[in-house]
C-alpha cells in the first residue's frame, strides 16, 4: 500500500462496459479497503467531517475499517447517513470530504467515497444494521417526493419516533436515483435496498400519489399531518430555446434517462417502453446528467457519442470520475461549442448547427462567460440530440400550495439551515429550494429540515 | 394493485374498463387523465378519464387496442384482474362554465373523452350540440349516452353506415355557417380531425378547445416528451394541458411526434402477436 496514491478500484474494461449496463467500478475487497483505510491520518481536527453535507464521522468509520470492524464502520456511517451505498457512488467527494483531506495536501486524499461504498456493500452481504427507532411520538409528518431529500428527511423523522408517510408520484420510490442516474453508475437494486431499509424502520411510502393533483399540501395539513416536508426536486427539464428543438429525436435528458433507467428501454422489446438512438448522438451540457446521457447513448448502440459544452474542460461541472470514465469509453468532447439550431426533415432531426465559443470575463456564477465567435458556425449530421442543460423546479406543488413564497426562478423560498418556508407547518429542502444540485446536498437539507420539523411538531 | 371491476366491448378492438381507484374517483374532473402500467415490464399509458363513480370508487376508461400494450390489456386483463399502477388525476380540468351554446365534437376514440365534458357543460346549463363520428357504424359508441346529454346530436360516419355520411367537420361548418351563435367548441379525436375542426372554427372566430394526446412518460412535467408548440410557446401537454387553444396548436408537429416510435410499436406488436399465436397453437 502506498501513502502517496489511493488504492485503485477495479473496474470493468471500457471496451466491455460500453456494451452493457452493469456497474463500472467493481468495489474494494476487504484487503483493499483496509489498505486504503490505513492511509487515513486520523487528524484531530477532521476537516473531512466539515466537508460532508451530512457530517459523517469519517475518521471514526475509517478507523473501524482499518481494524476490520466492518459492522461498526457501517453503523457509524448510518448514524449520519441513511443512504451510504448511494453516496459512496455518486457524491462529488473531490469537492467535499476528499477536497479538504489533510493527506490530500501532499498526496492523493483518502478514498473516502470508495470506503463508504465498501461499508455499504459489505453490509448488504453480511448482517443488516437497522438504526434504532425511538418510541412513537404520536406526531405525523407527510413527506412529498421520495428522492434523496425526502427519503433522508423521512428516515431521520422516523428515527425520532414520528409516523412518516412519503408521497411519490412515480410508480417507484427513489426519485432521481431511480429515473435519472443510470444503472451502470448506481444499480437500481442497491437503491431499492436502501429504500427497503427505510420501510423496515416503519417509513410508509405511497407511490403513484401526485401531490398537487390528487391532494394538496393544504389538504395534508388540514387532515392527518402535523407538518409537511416538500422535497419534490428539480424535475422540469430546461430546453435551449433554439429553433428545431421540438423535432423528433431531440430528447430532454430526463426523458432519455427515464426511458432507459426507470422504464428499462435498454431491454425493449422485453420491456414495453421504446427508445431510439441511431448512430451519432450529441448530448448538450457538461454536468453529471450530460455524462450519464452520453454514456447511456453508447450502451444503447450509438457508434459515436459526442458531448457539446459551451465552456472549457476546466468548467465541466461533472464529477471528475464521470468525465474520466466518459473519456475512457470514447465519448468525444466538443468543448467551447454551443448549439444554435437543430435542422430536420419531415419533423425528424437530421443535424445540429453549432457555434464556437471563447471565454470572457467571469459571470455571476464566478465562471468565465462563454461568448460566441462570429462566423464560426458549423454543422454536424446527427441522429439524436439529448438536452442536458439542467432542470427547473417541479411545478406541481409550488403551483397548488396557497401562500407558499417562491423565488424568481420558481423554487420554494426556504431557510437553508432549517427548511422553514413562508407557510406554517411546511418545510422544504433539496433541489426544489436550491435548484438542481447534488444528491448529498439534498440529503443534507432533508436531514437539517427533519431536525427543525422534530422541534416544530413537539412544540405544536 | 388496481382491480378491474368490469369490462365490456364497445366495438372492434374498443373496450370500456371500470377500474377501482377510489381516491382518483373522488377528485377527478372532466378533461383530466390517468397513467396506468399493466405489469412490471409495462409502459406507462396515458388515458383520458371517461367517467367516475365516487360512491363505488370507480374510474371508467375506454381503450382502443392499437398497439402491443393495449392489445395485451384487451387479451389478458379481465374483470376481477388487477393492473399494477394507476396514477391520477393528471392534467388541468376542462373549464366548465356557462358559455351559452357550445358544440362538443368527438371523433373516433375521441368520443370517450368528449363525453364527460359534454355532460358537465350540459349540467351547468349550456345548450349543447354534440357531433360524434367514426369511420363506420361498428366503431361508433356512446351514441345513446351522448344523446342523453346533448340538446342536439349529429352522428357521422365516413362510409354512411350510420348517421350521415361525412366527417364531423361537416355539421360543424353548417352550424357555424347558419349564423347560430356558438360560444365555444370542444373538438377531441385524431390530430388531423382536431386540426380540420380548428381550421373551420378559425374562420368564424369561435374559441376552440382541443385535447392533445402526445407521447409522454411520467405525465407530471418531468420528461418533456409531450411538448407541443402553440405559436411561439412550447408547452407540456401533461401539466399545461391536455386542453389547448386549437387555433394556436402546431398540429403538424404533434402528428410527427406521435409517429416517432411507429417502427418500434409495430415491432413490439408483431412480436406479441407471434407469441400469442404460439400459445394458441399449443
Amino acid at each position: 500500500m502506498s501513502r502517496e496514491k489511493q488504492t485503485p478500484m477495479r473496474q470493468q474494461d471500457p471496451e466491455v462496459r460500453i456494451r452493457n449496463f452493469d456497474e463500472v467500478p467493481l468495489g474494494y475487497t476487504e484487503e483493499e479497503a483496509v489498505g486504503e483505510a490505513v492511509r487515513c491520518l486520523q487528524c484531530k481536527n477532521a476537516p473531512c467531517i466539515e466537508g460532508c453535507p451530512v457530517a459523517i464521522d469519517i475518521p471514526r468509520f475509517i478507523d473501524h475499517i482499518a481494524n476490520r470492524r466492518f459492522a461498526k464502520a457501517i453503523a457509524a456511517i448510518k448514524e449520519a447517513n441513511s443512504l451510504p451505498a448511494v453516496c459512496g457512488r455518486v457524491c462529488p467527494q473531490e469537492t467535499q470530504c476528499q477536497g479538504v483531506c489533510t493527506l490530500g495536501k501532499r498526496f492523493e486524499p483518502v478514498g473516502i467515497g470508495r470506503l463508504e461504498r465498501f461499508c455499504a456493500d459489505w453490509e448488504a452481504e453480511h448482517e443488516a444494521c437497522c438504526p434504532s427507532v425511538q418510541d412513537d411520538t404520536g406526531h405525523r409528518v407527510g413527506v412529498i417526493g421520495a428522492g434523496p431529500a425526502g427519503l433522508t428527511a423521512a428516515g431521520e423523522l422516523r428515527k425520532m419516533g414520528h409516523a412518516v408517510t412519503v408521497f411519490e408520484l412515480l410508480h417507484v420510490a427513489g426519485g432521481v436515483l431511480m429515473y435519472g442516474i443510470p444503472e451502470f453508475r448506481l444499480p437500481k437494486d442497491i437503491v431499492q435496498r436502501e429504500i427497503d431499509a427505510l420501510c423496515q424502520m416503519g417509513v410508509k411510502i405511497e407511490v403513484n400519489k401526485v401531490v398537487g393533483r390528487i391532494t394538496t399540501v393544504d389538504e395534508l395539513l388540514g387532515g392527518d399531518f402535523d407538518a409537511v416536508f416538500v422535497g419534490t426536486g428539480a424535475g422540469l427539464p430546461h430546453f435551449l430555446r433554439v429553433p428545431g428543438e421540438s423535432l423528433n429525436a431531440v430528447y430532454s435528458a430526463n426523458e432519455f434517462l427515464t426511458r432507459t433507467n426507470l422504464m428499462r428501454a435498454f431491454r425493449f422489446p422485453e420491456y414495453d417502453t421504446p427508445i431510439r438512438v441511431g448512430r451519432r448522438v450529441v448530448t448538450v451540457g457538461g454536468g453529471n446528467v450530460a455524462m450519464d446521457s452520453a454514456r447511456t447513448a453508447l450502451r444503447l448502440g450509438a457508434e459515436e457519442s459526442i458531448i457539446v459544452y459551451r465552456r472549457s474542460e476546466e468548467e465541466l461541472p461533472a464529477r471528475a470520475e464521470e468525465v474520466e470514465h466518459a473519456k475512457e469509453e470514447g465519448i468525444q468532447f466538443h468543448l467551447l461549442t454551443n448549439p444554435v439550431r437543430f435542422l430536420g426533415e419531415d419533423g425528424y432531426l437530421k443535424a445540429v448547427e453549432c457555434i464556437r465559443m471563447e471565454l470572457g470575463d467571469p459571470d455571476e456564477s464566478g465562471r468565465r462567460r462563454p461568448i460566441p465567435i462570429d462566423g464560426s458556425e458549423f454543422t454536424m449530421e446527427i441522429d439524436t440530440a439529448v438536452i442536458a442543460i439542467g432542470n427547473g423546479p417541479h411545478p406541481l406543488v409550488p403551483r397548488t400550495t396557497k401562500g407558499l413564497k417562491l423565488d424568481r426562478r420558481g423554487n420554494i423560498s426556504a431557510d437553508l439551515e432549517t427548511g422553514q418556508t413562508s407557510k406554517e407547518g411546511v418545510f422544504a429542502g433539496g433541489d426544489i429550494v436550491t435548484g438542481a444540485a447534488t444528491v448529498i446536498e439534498a440529503m443534507g437539507a432533508g436531514k437539517r429540515a427533519a431536525a427543525t420539523i422534530d422541534r416544530y411538531v413537539r412544540r405544536k | 394493485m388496481y382491480k378491474i371491476l368490469s369490462k365490456r366491448t364497445l366495438g372492434p378492438e374498443i373496450r370500456e374498463y371500470v377500474i377501482e381507484a377510489s381516491e382518483v374517483a373522488r377528485v377527478a374532473k372532466a378533461g383530466q387523465f390517468i397513467v396506468l402500467r399493466l405489469h412490471e415490464k409495462g409502459e406507462r399509458i396515458p388515458l383520458t378519464i371517461v367517467a367516475t363513480d365516487p360512491a363505488v370508487g370507480a374510474v371508467t376508461l375506454v381503450v382502443q387496442e392499437v398497439g402491443k400494450s393495449t392489445r395485451e390489456m384487451g387479451d389478458s386483463f379481465q374483470a376481477g384482474d388487477s393492473i399494477l399502477d394507476f396514477v391520477g388525476p393528471l392534467g388541468v380540468p376542462s373549464e366548465i362554465e356557462r358559455y351559452g351554446t357550445v358544440v362538443c365534437i368527438g371523433g373516433g376514440l375521441g368520443i370517450a373523452p368528449v363525453y364527460p365534458i359534454t355532460r358537465d357543460l350540459k349540467a351547468i346549463g349550456n345548450t349543447v350540440i354534440g357531433i360524434i363520428g367514426a369511420r363506420s357504424k361498428d366503431l361508433l359508441f356512446y351514441v345513446d349516452r351522448m344523446g342523453d346529454v346533448c340538446d342536439e346530436l349529429h352522428v357521422m360516419t365516413d362510409d354512411g353506415s350510420a348517421g350521415r355520411k361525412g366527417f364531423v367537420s361537416d355539421p360543424l361548418r353548417e352550424i357555424l355557417s347558419s349564423g347560430r351563435k356558438i360560444a365555444r367548441v370542444w373538438a377531441i379525436g385524431p390530430a388531423i380531425m382536431m386540426k380540420v375542426c380548428s381550421e373551420v372554427t378559425r374562420g368564424f372566430g369561435v374559441p376552440t378547445i382541443v385535447s392533445l394526446n402526445s407521447v409522454m412518460i411520467d405525465g407530471t412535467g418531468m420528461c418533456g416528451g409531450c411538448r407541443v408548440e402553440l405559436g411561439e410557446e412550447t408547452k407540456f401537454a401533461c401539466v399545461d394541458g391536455p386542453e389547448f387553444d386549437g387555433h394556436k396548436v402546431n398540429f403538424d408537429l404533434l402528428m410527427a411526434r406521435q409517429g416517432f416510435y411507429a417502427e418500434q410499436e409495430r415491432c413490439a406488436l408483431e412480436r406479441y402477436l407471434a407469441t400469442q399465436h404460439q400459445v394458441e397453437e399449443r
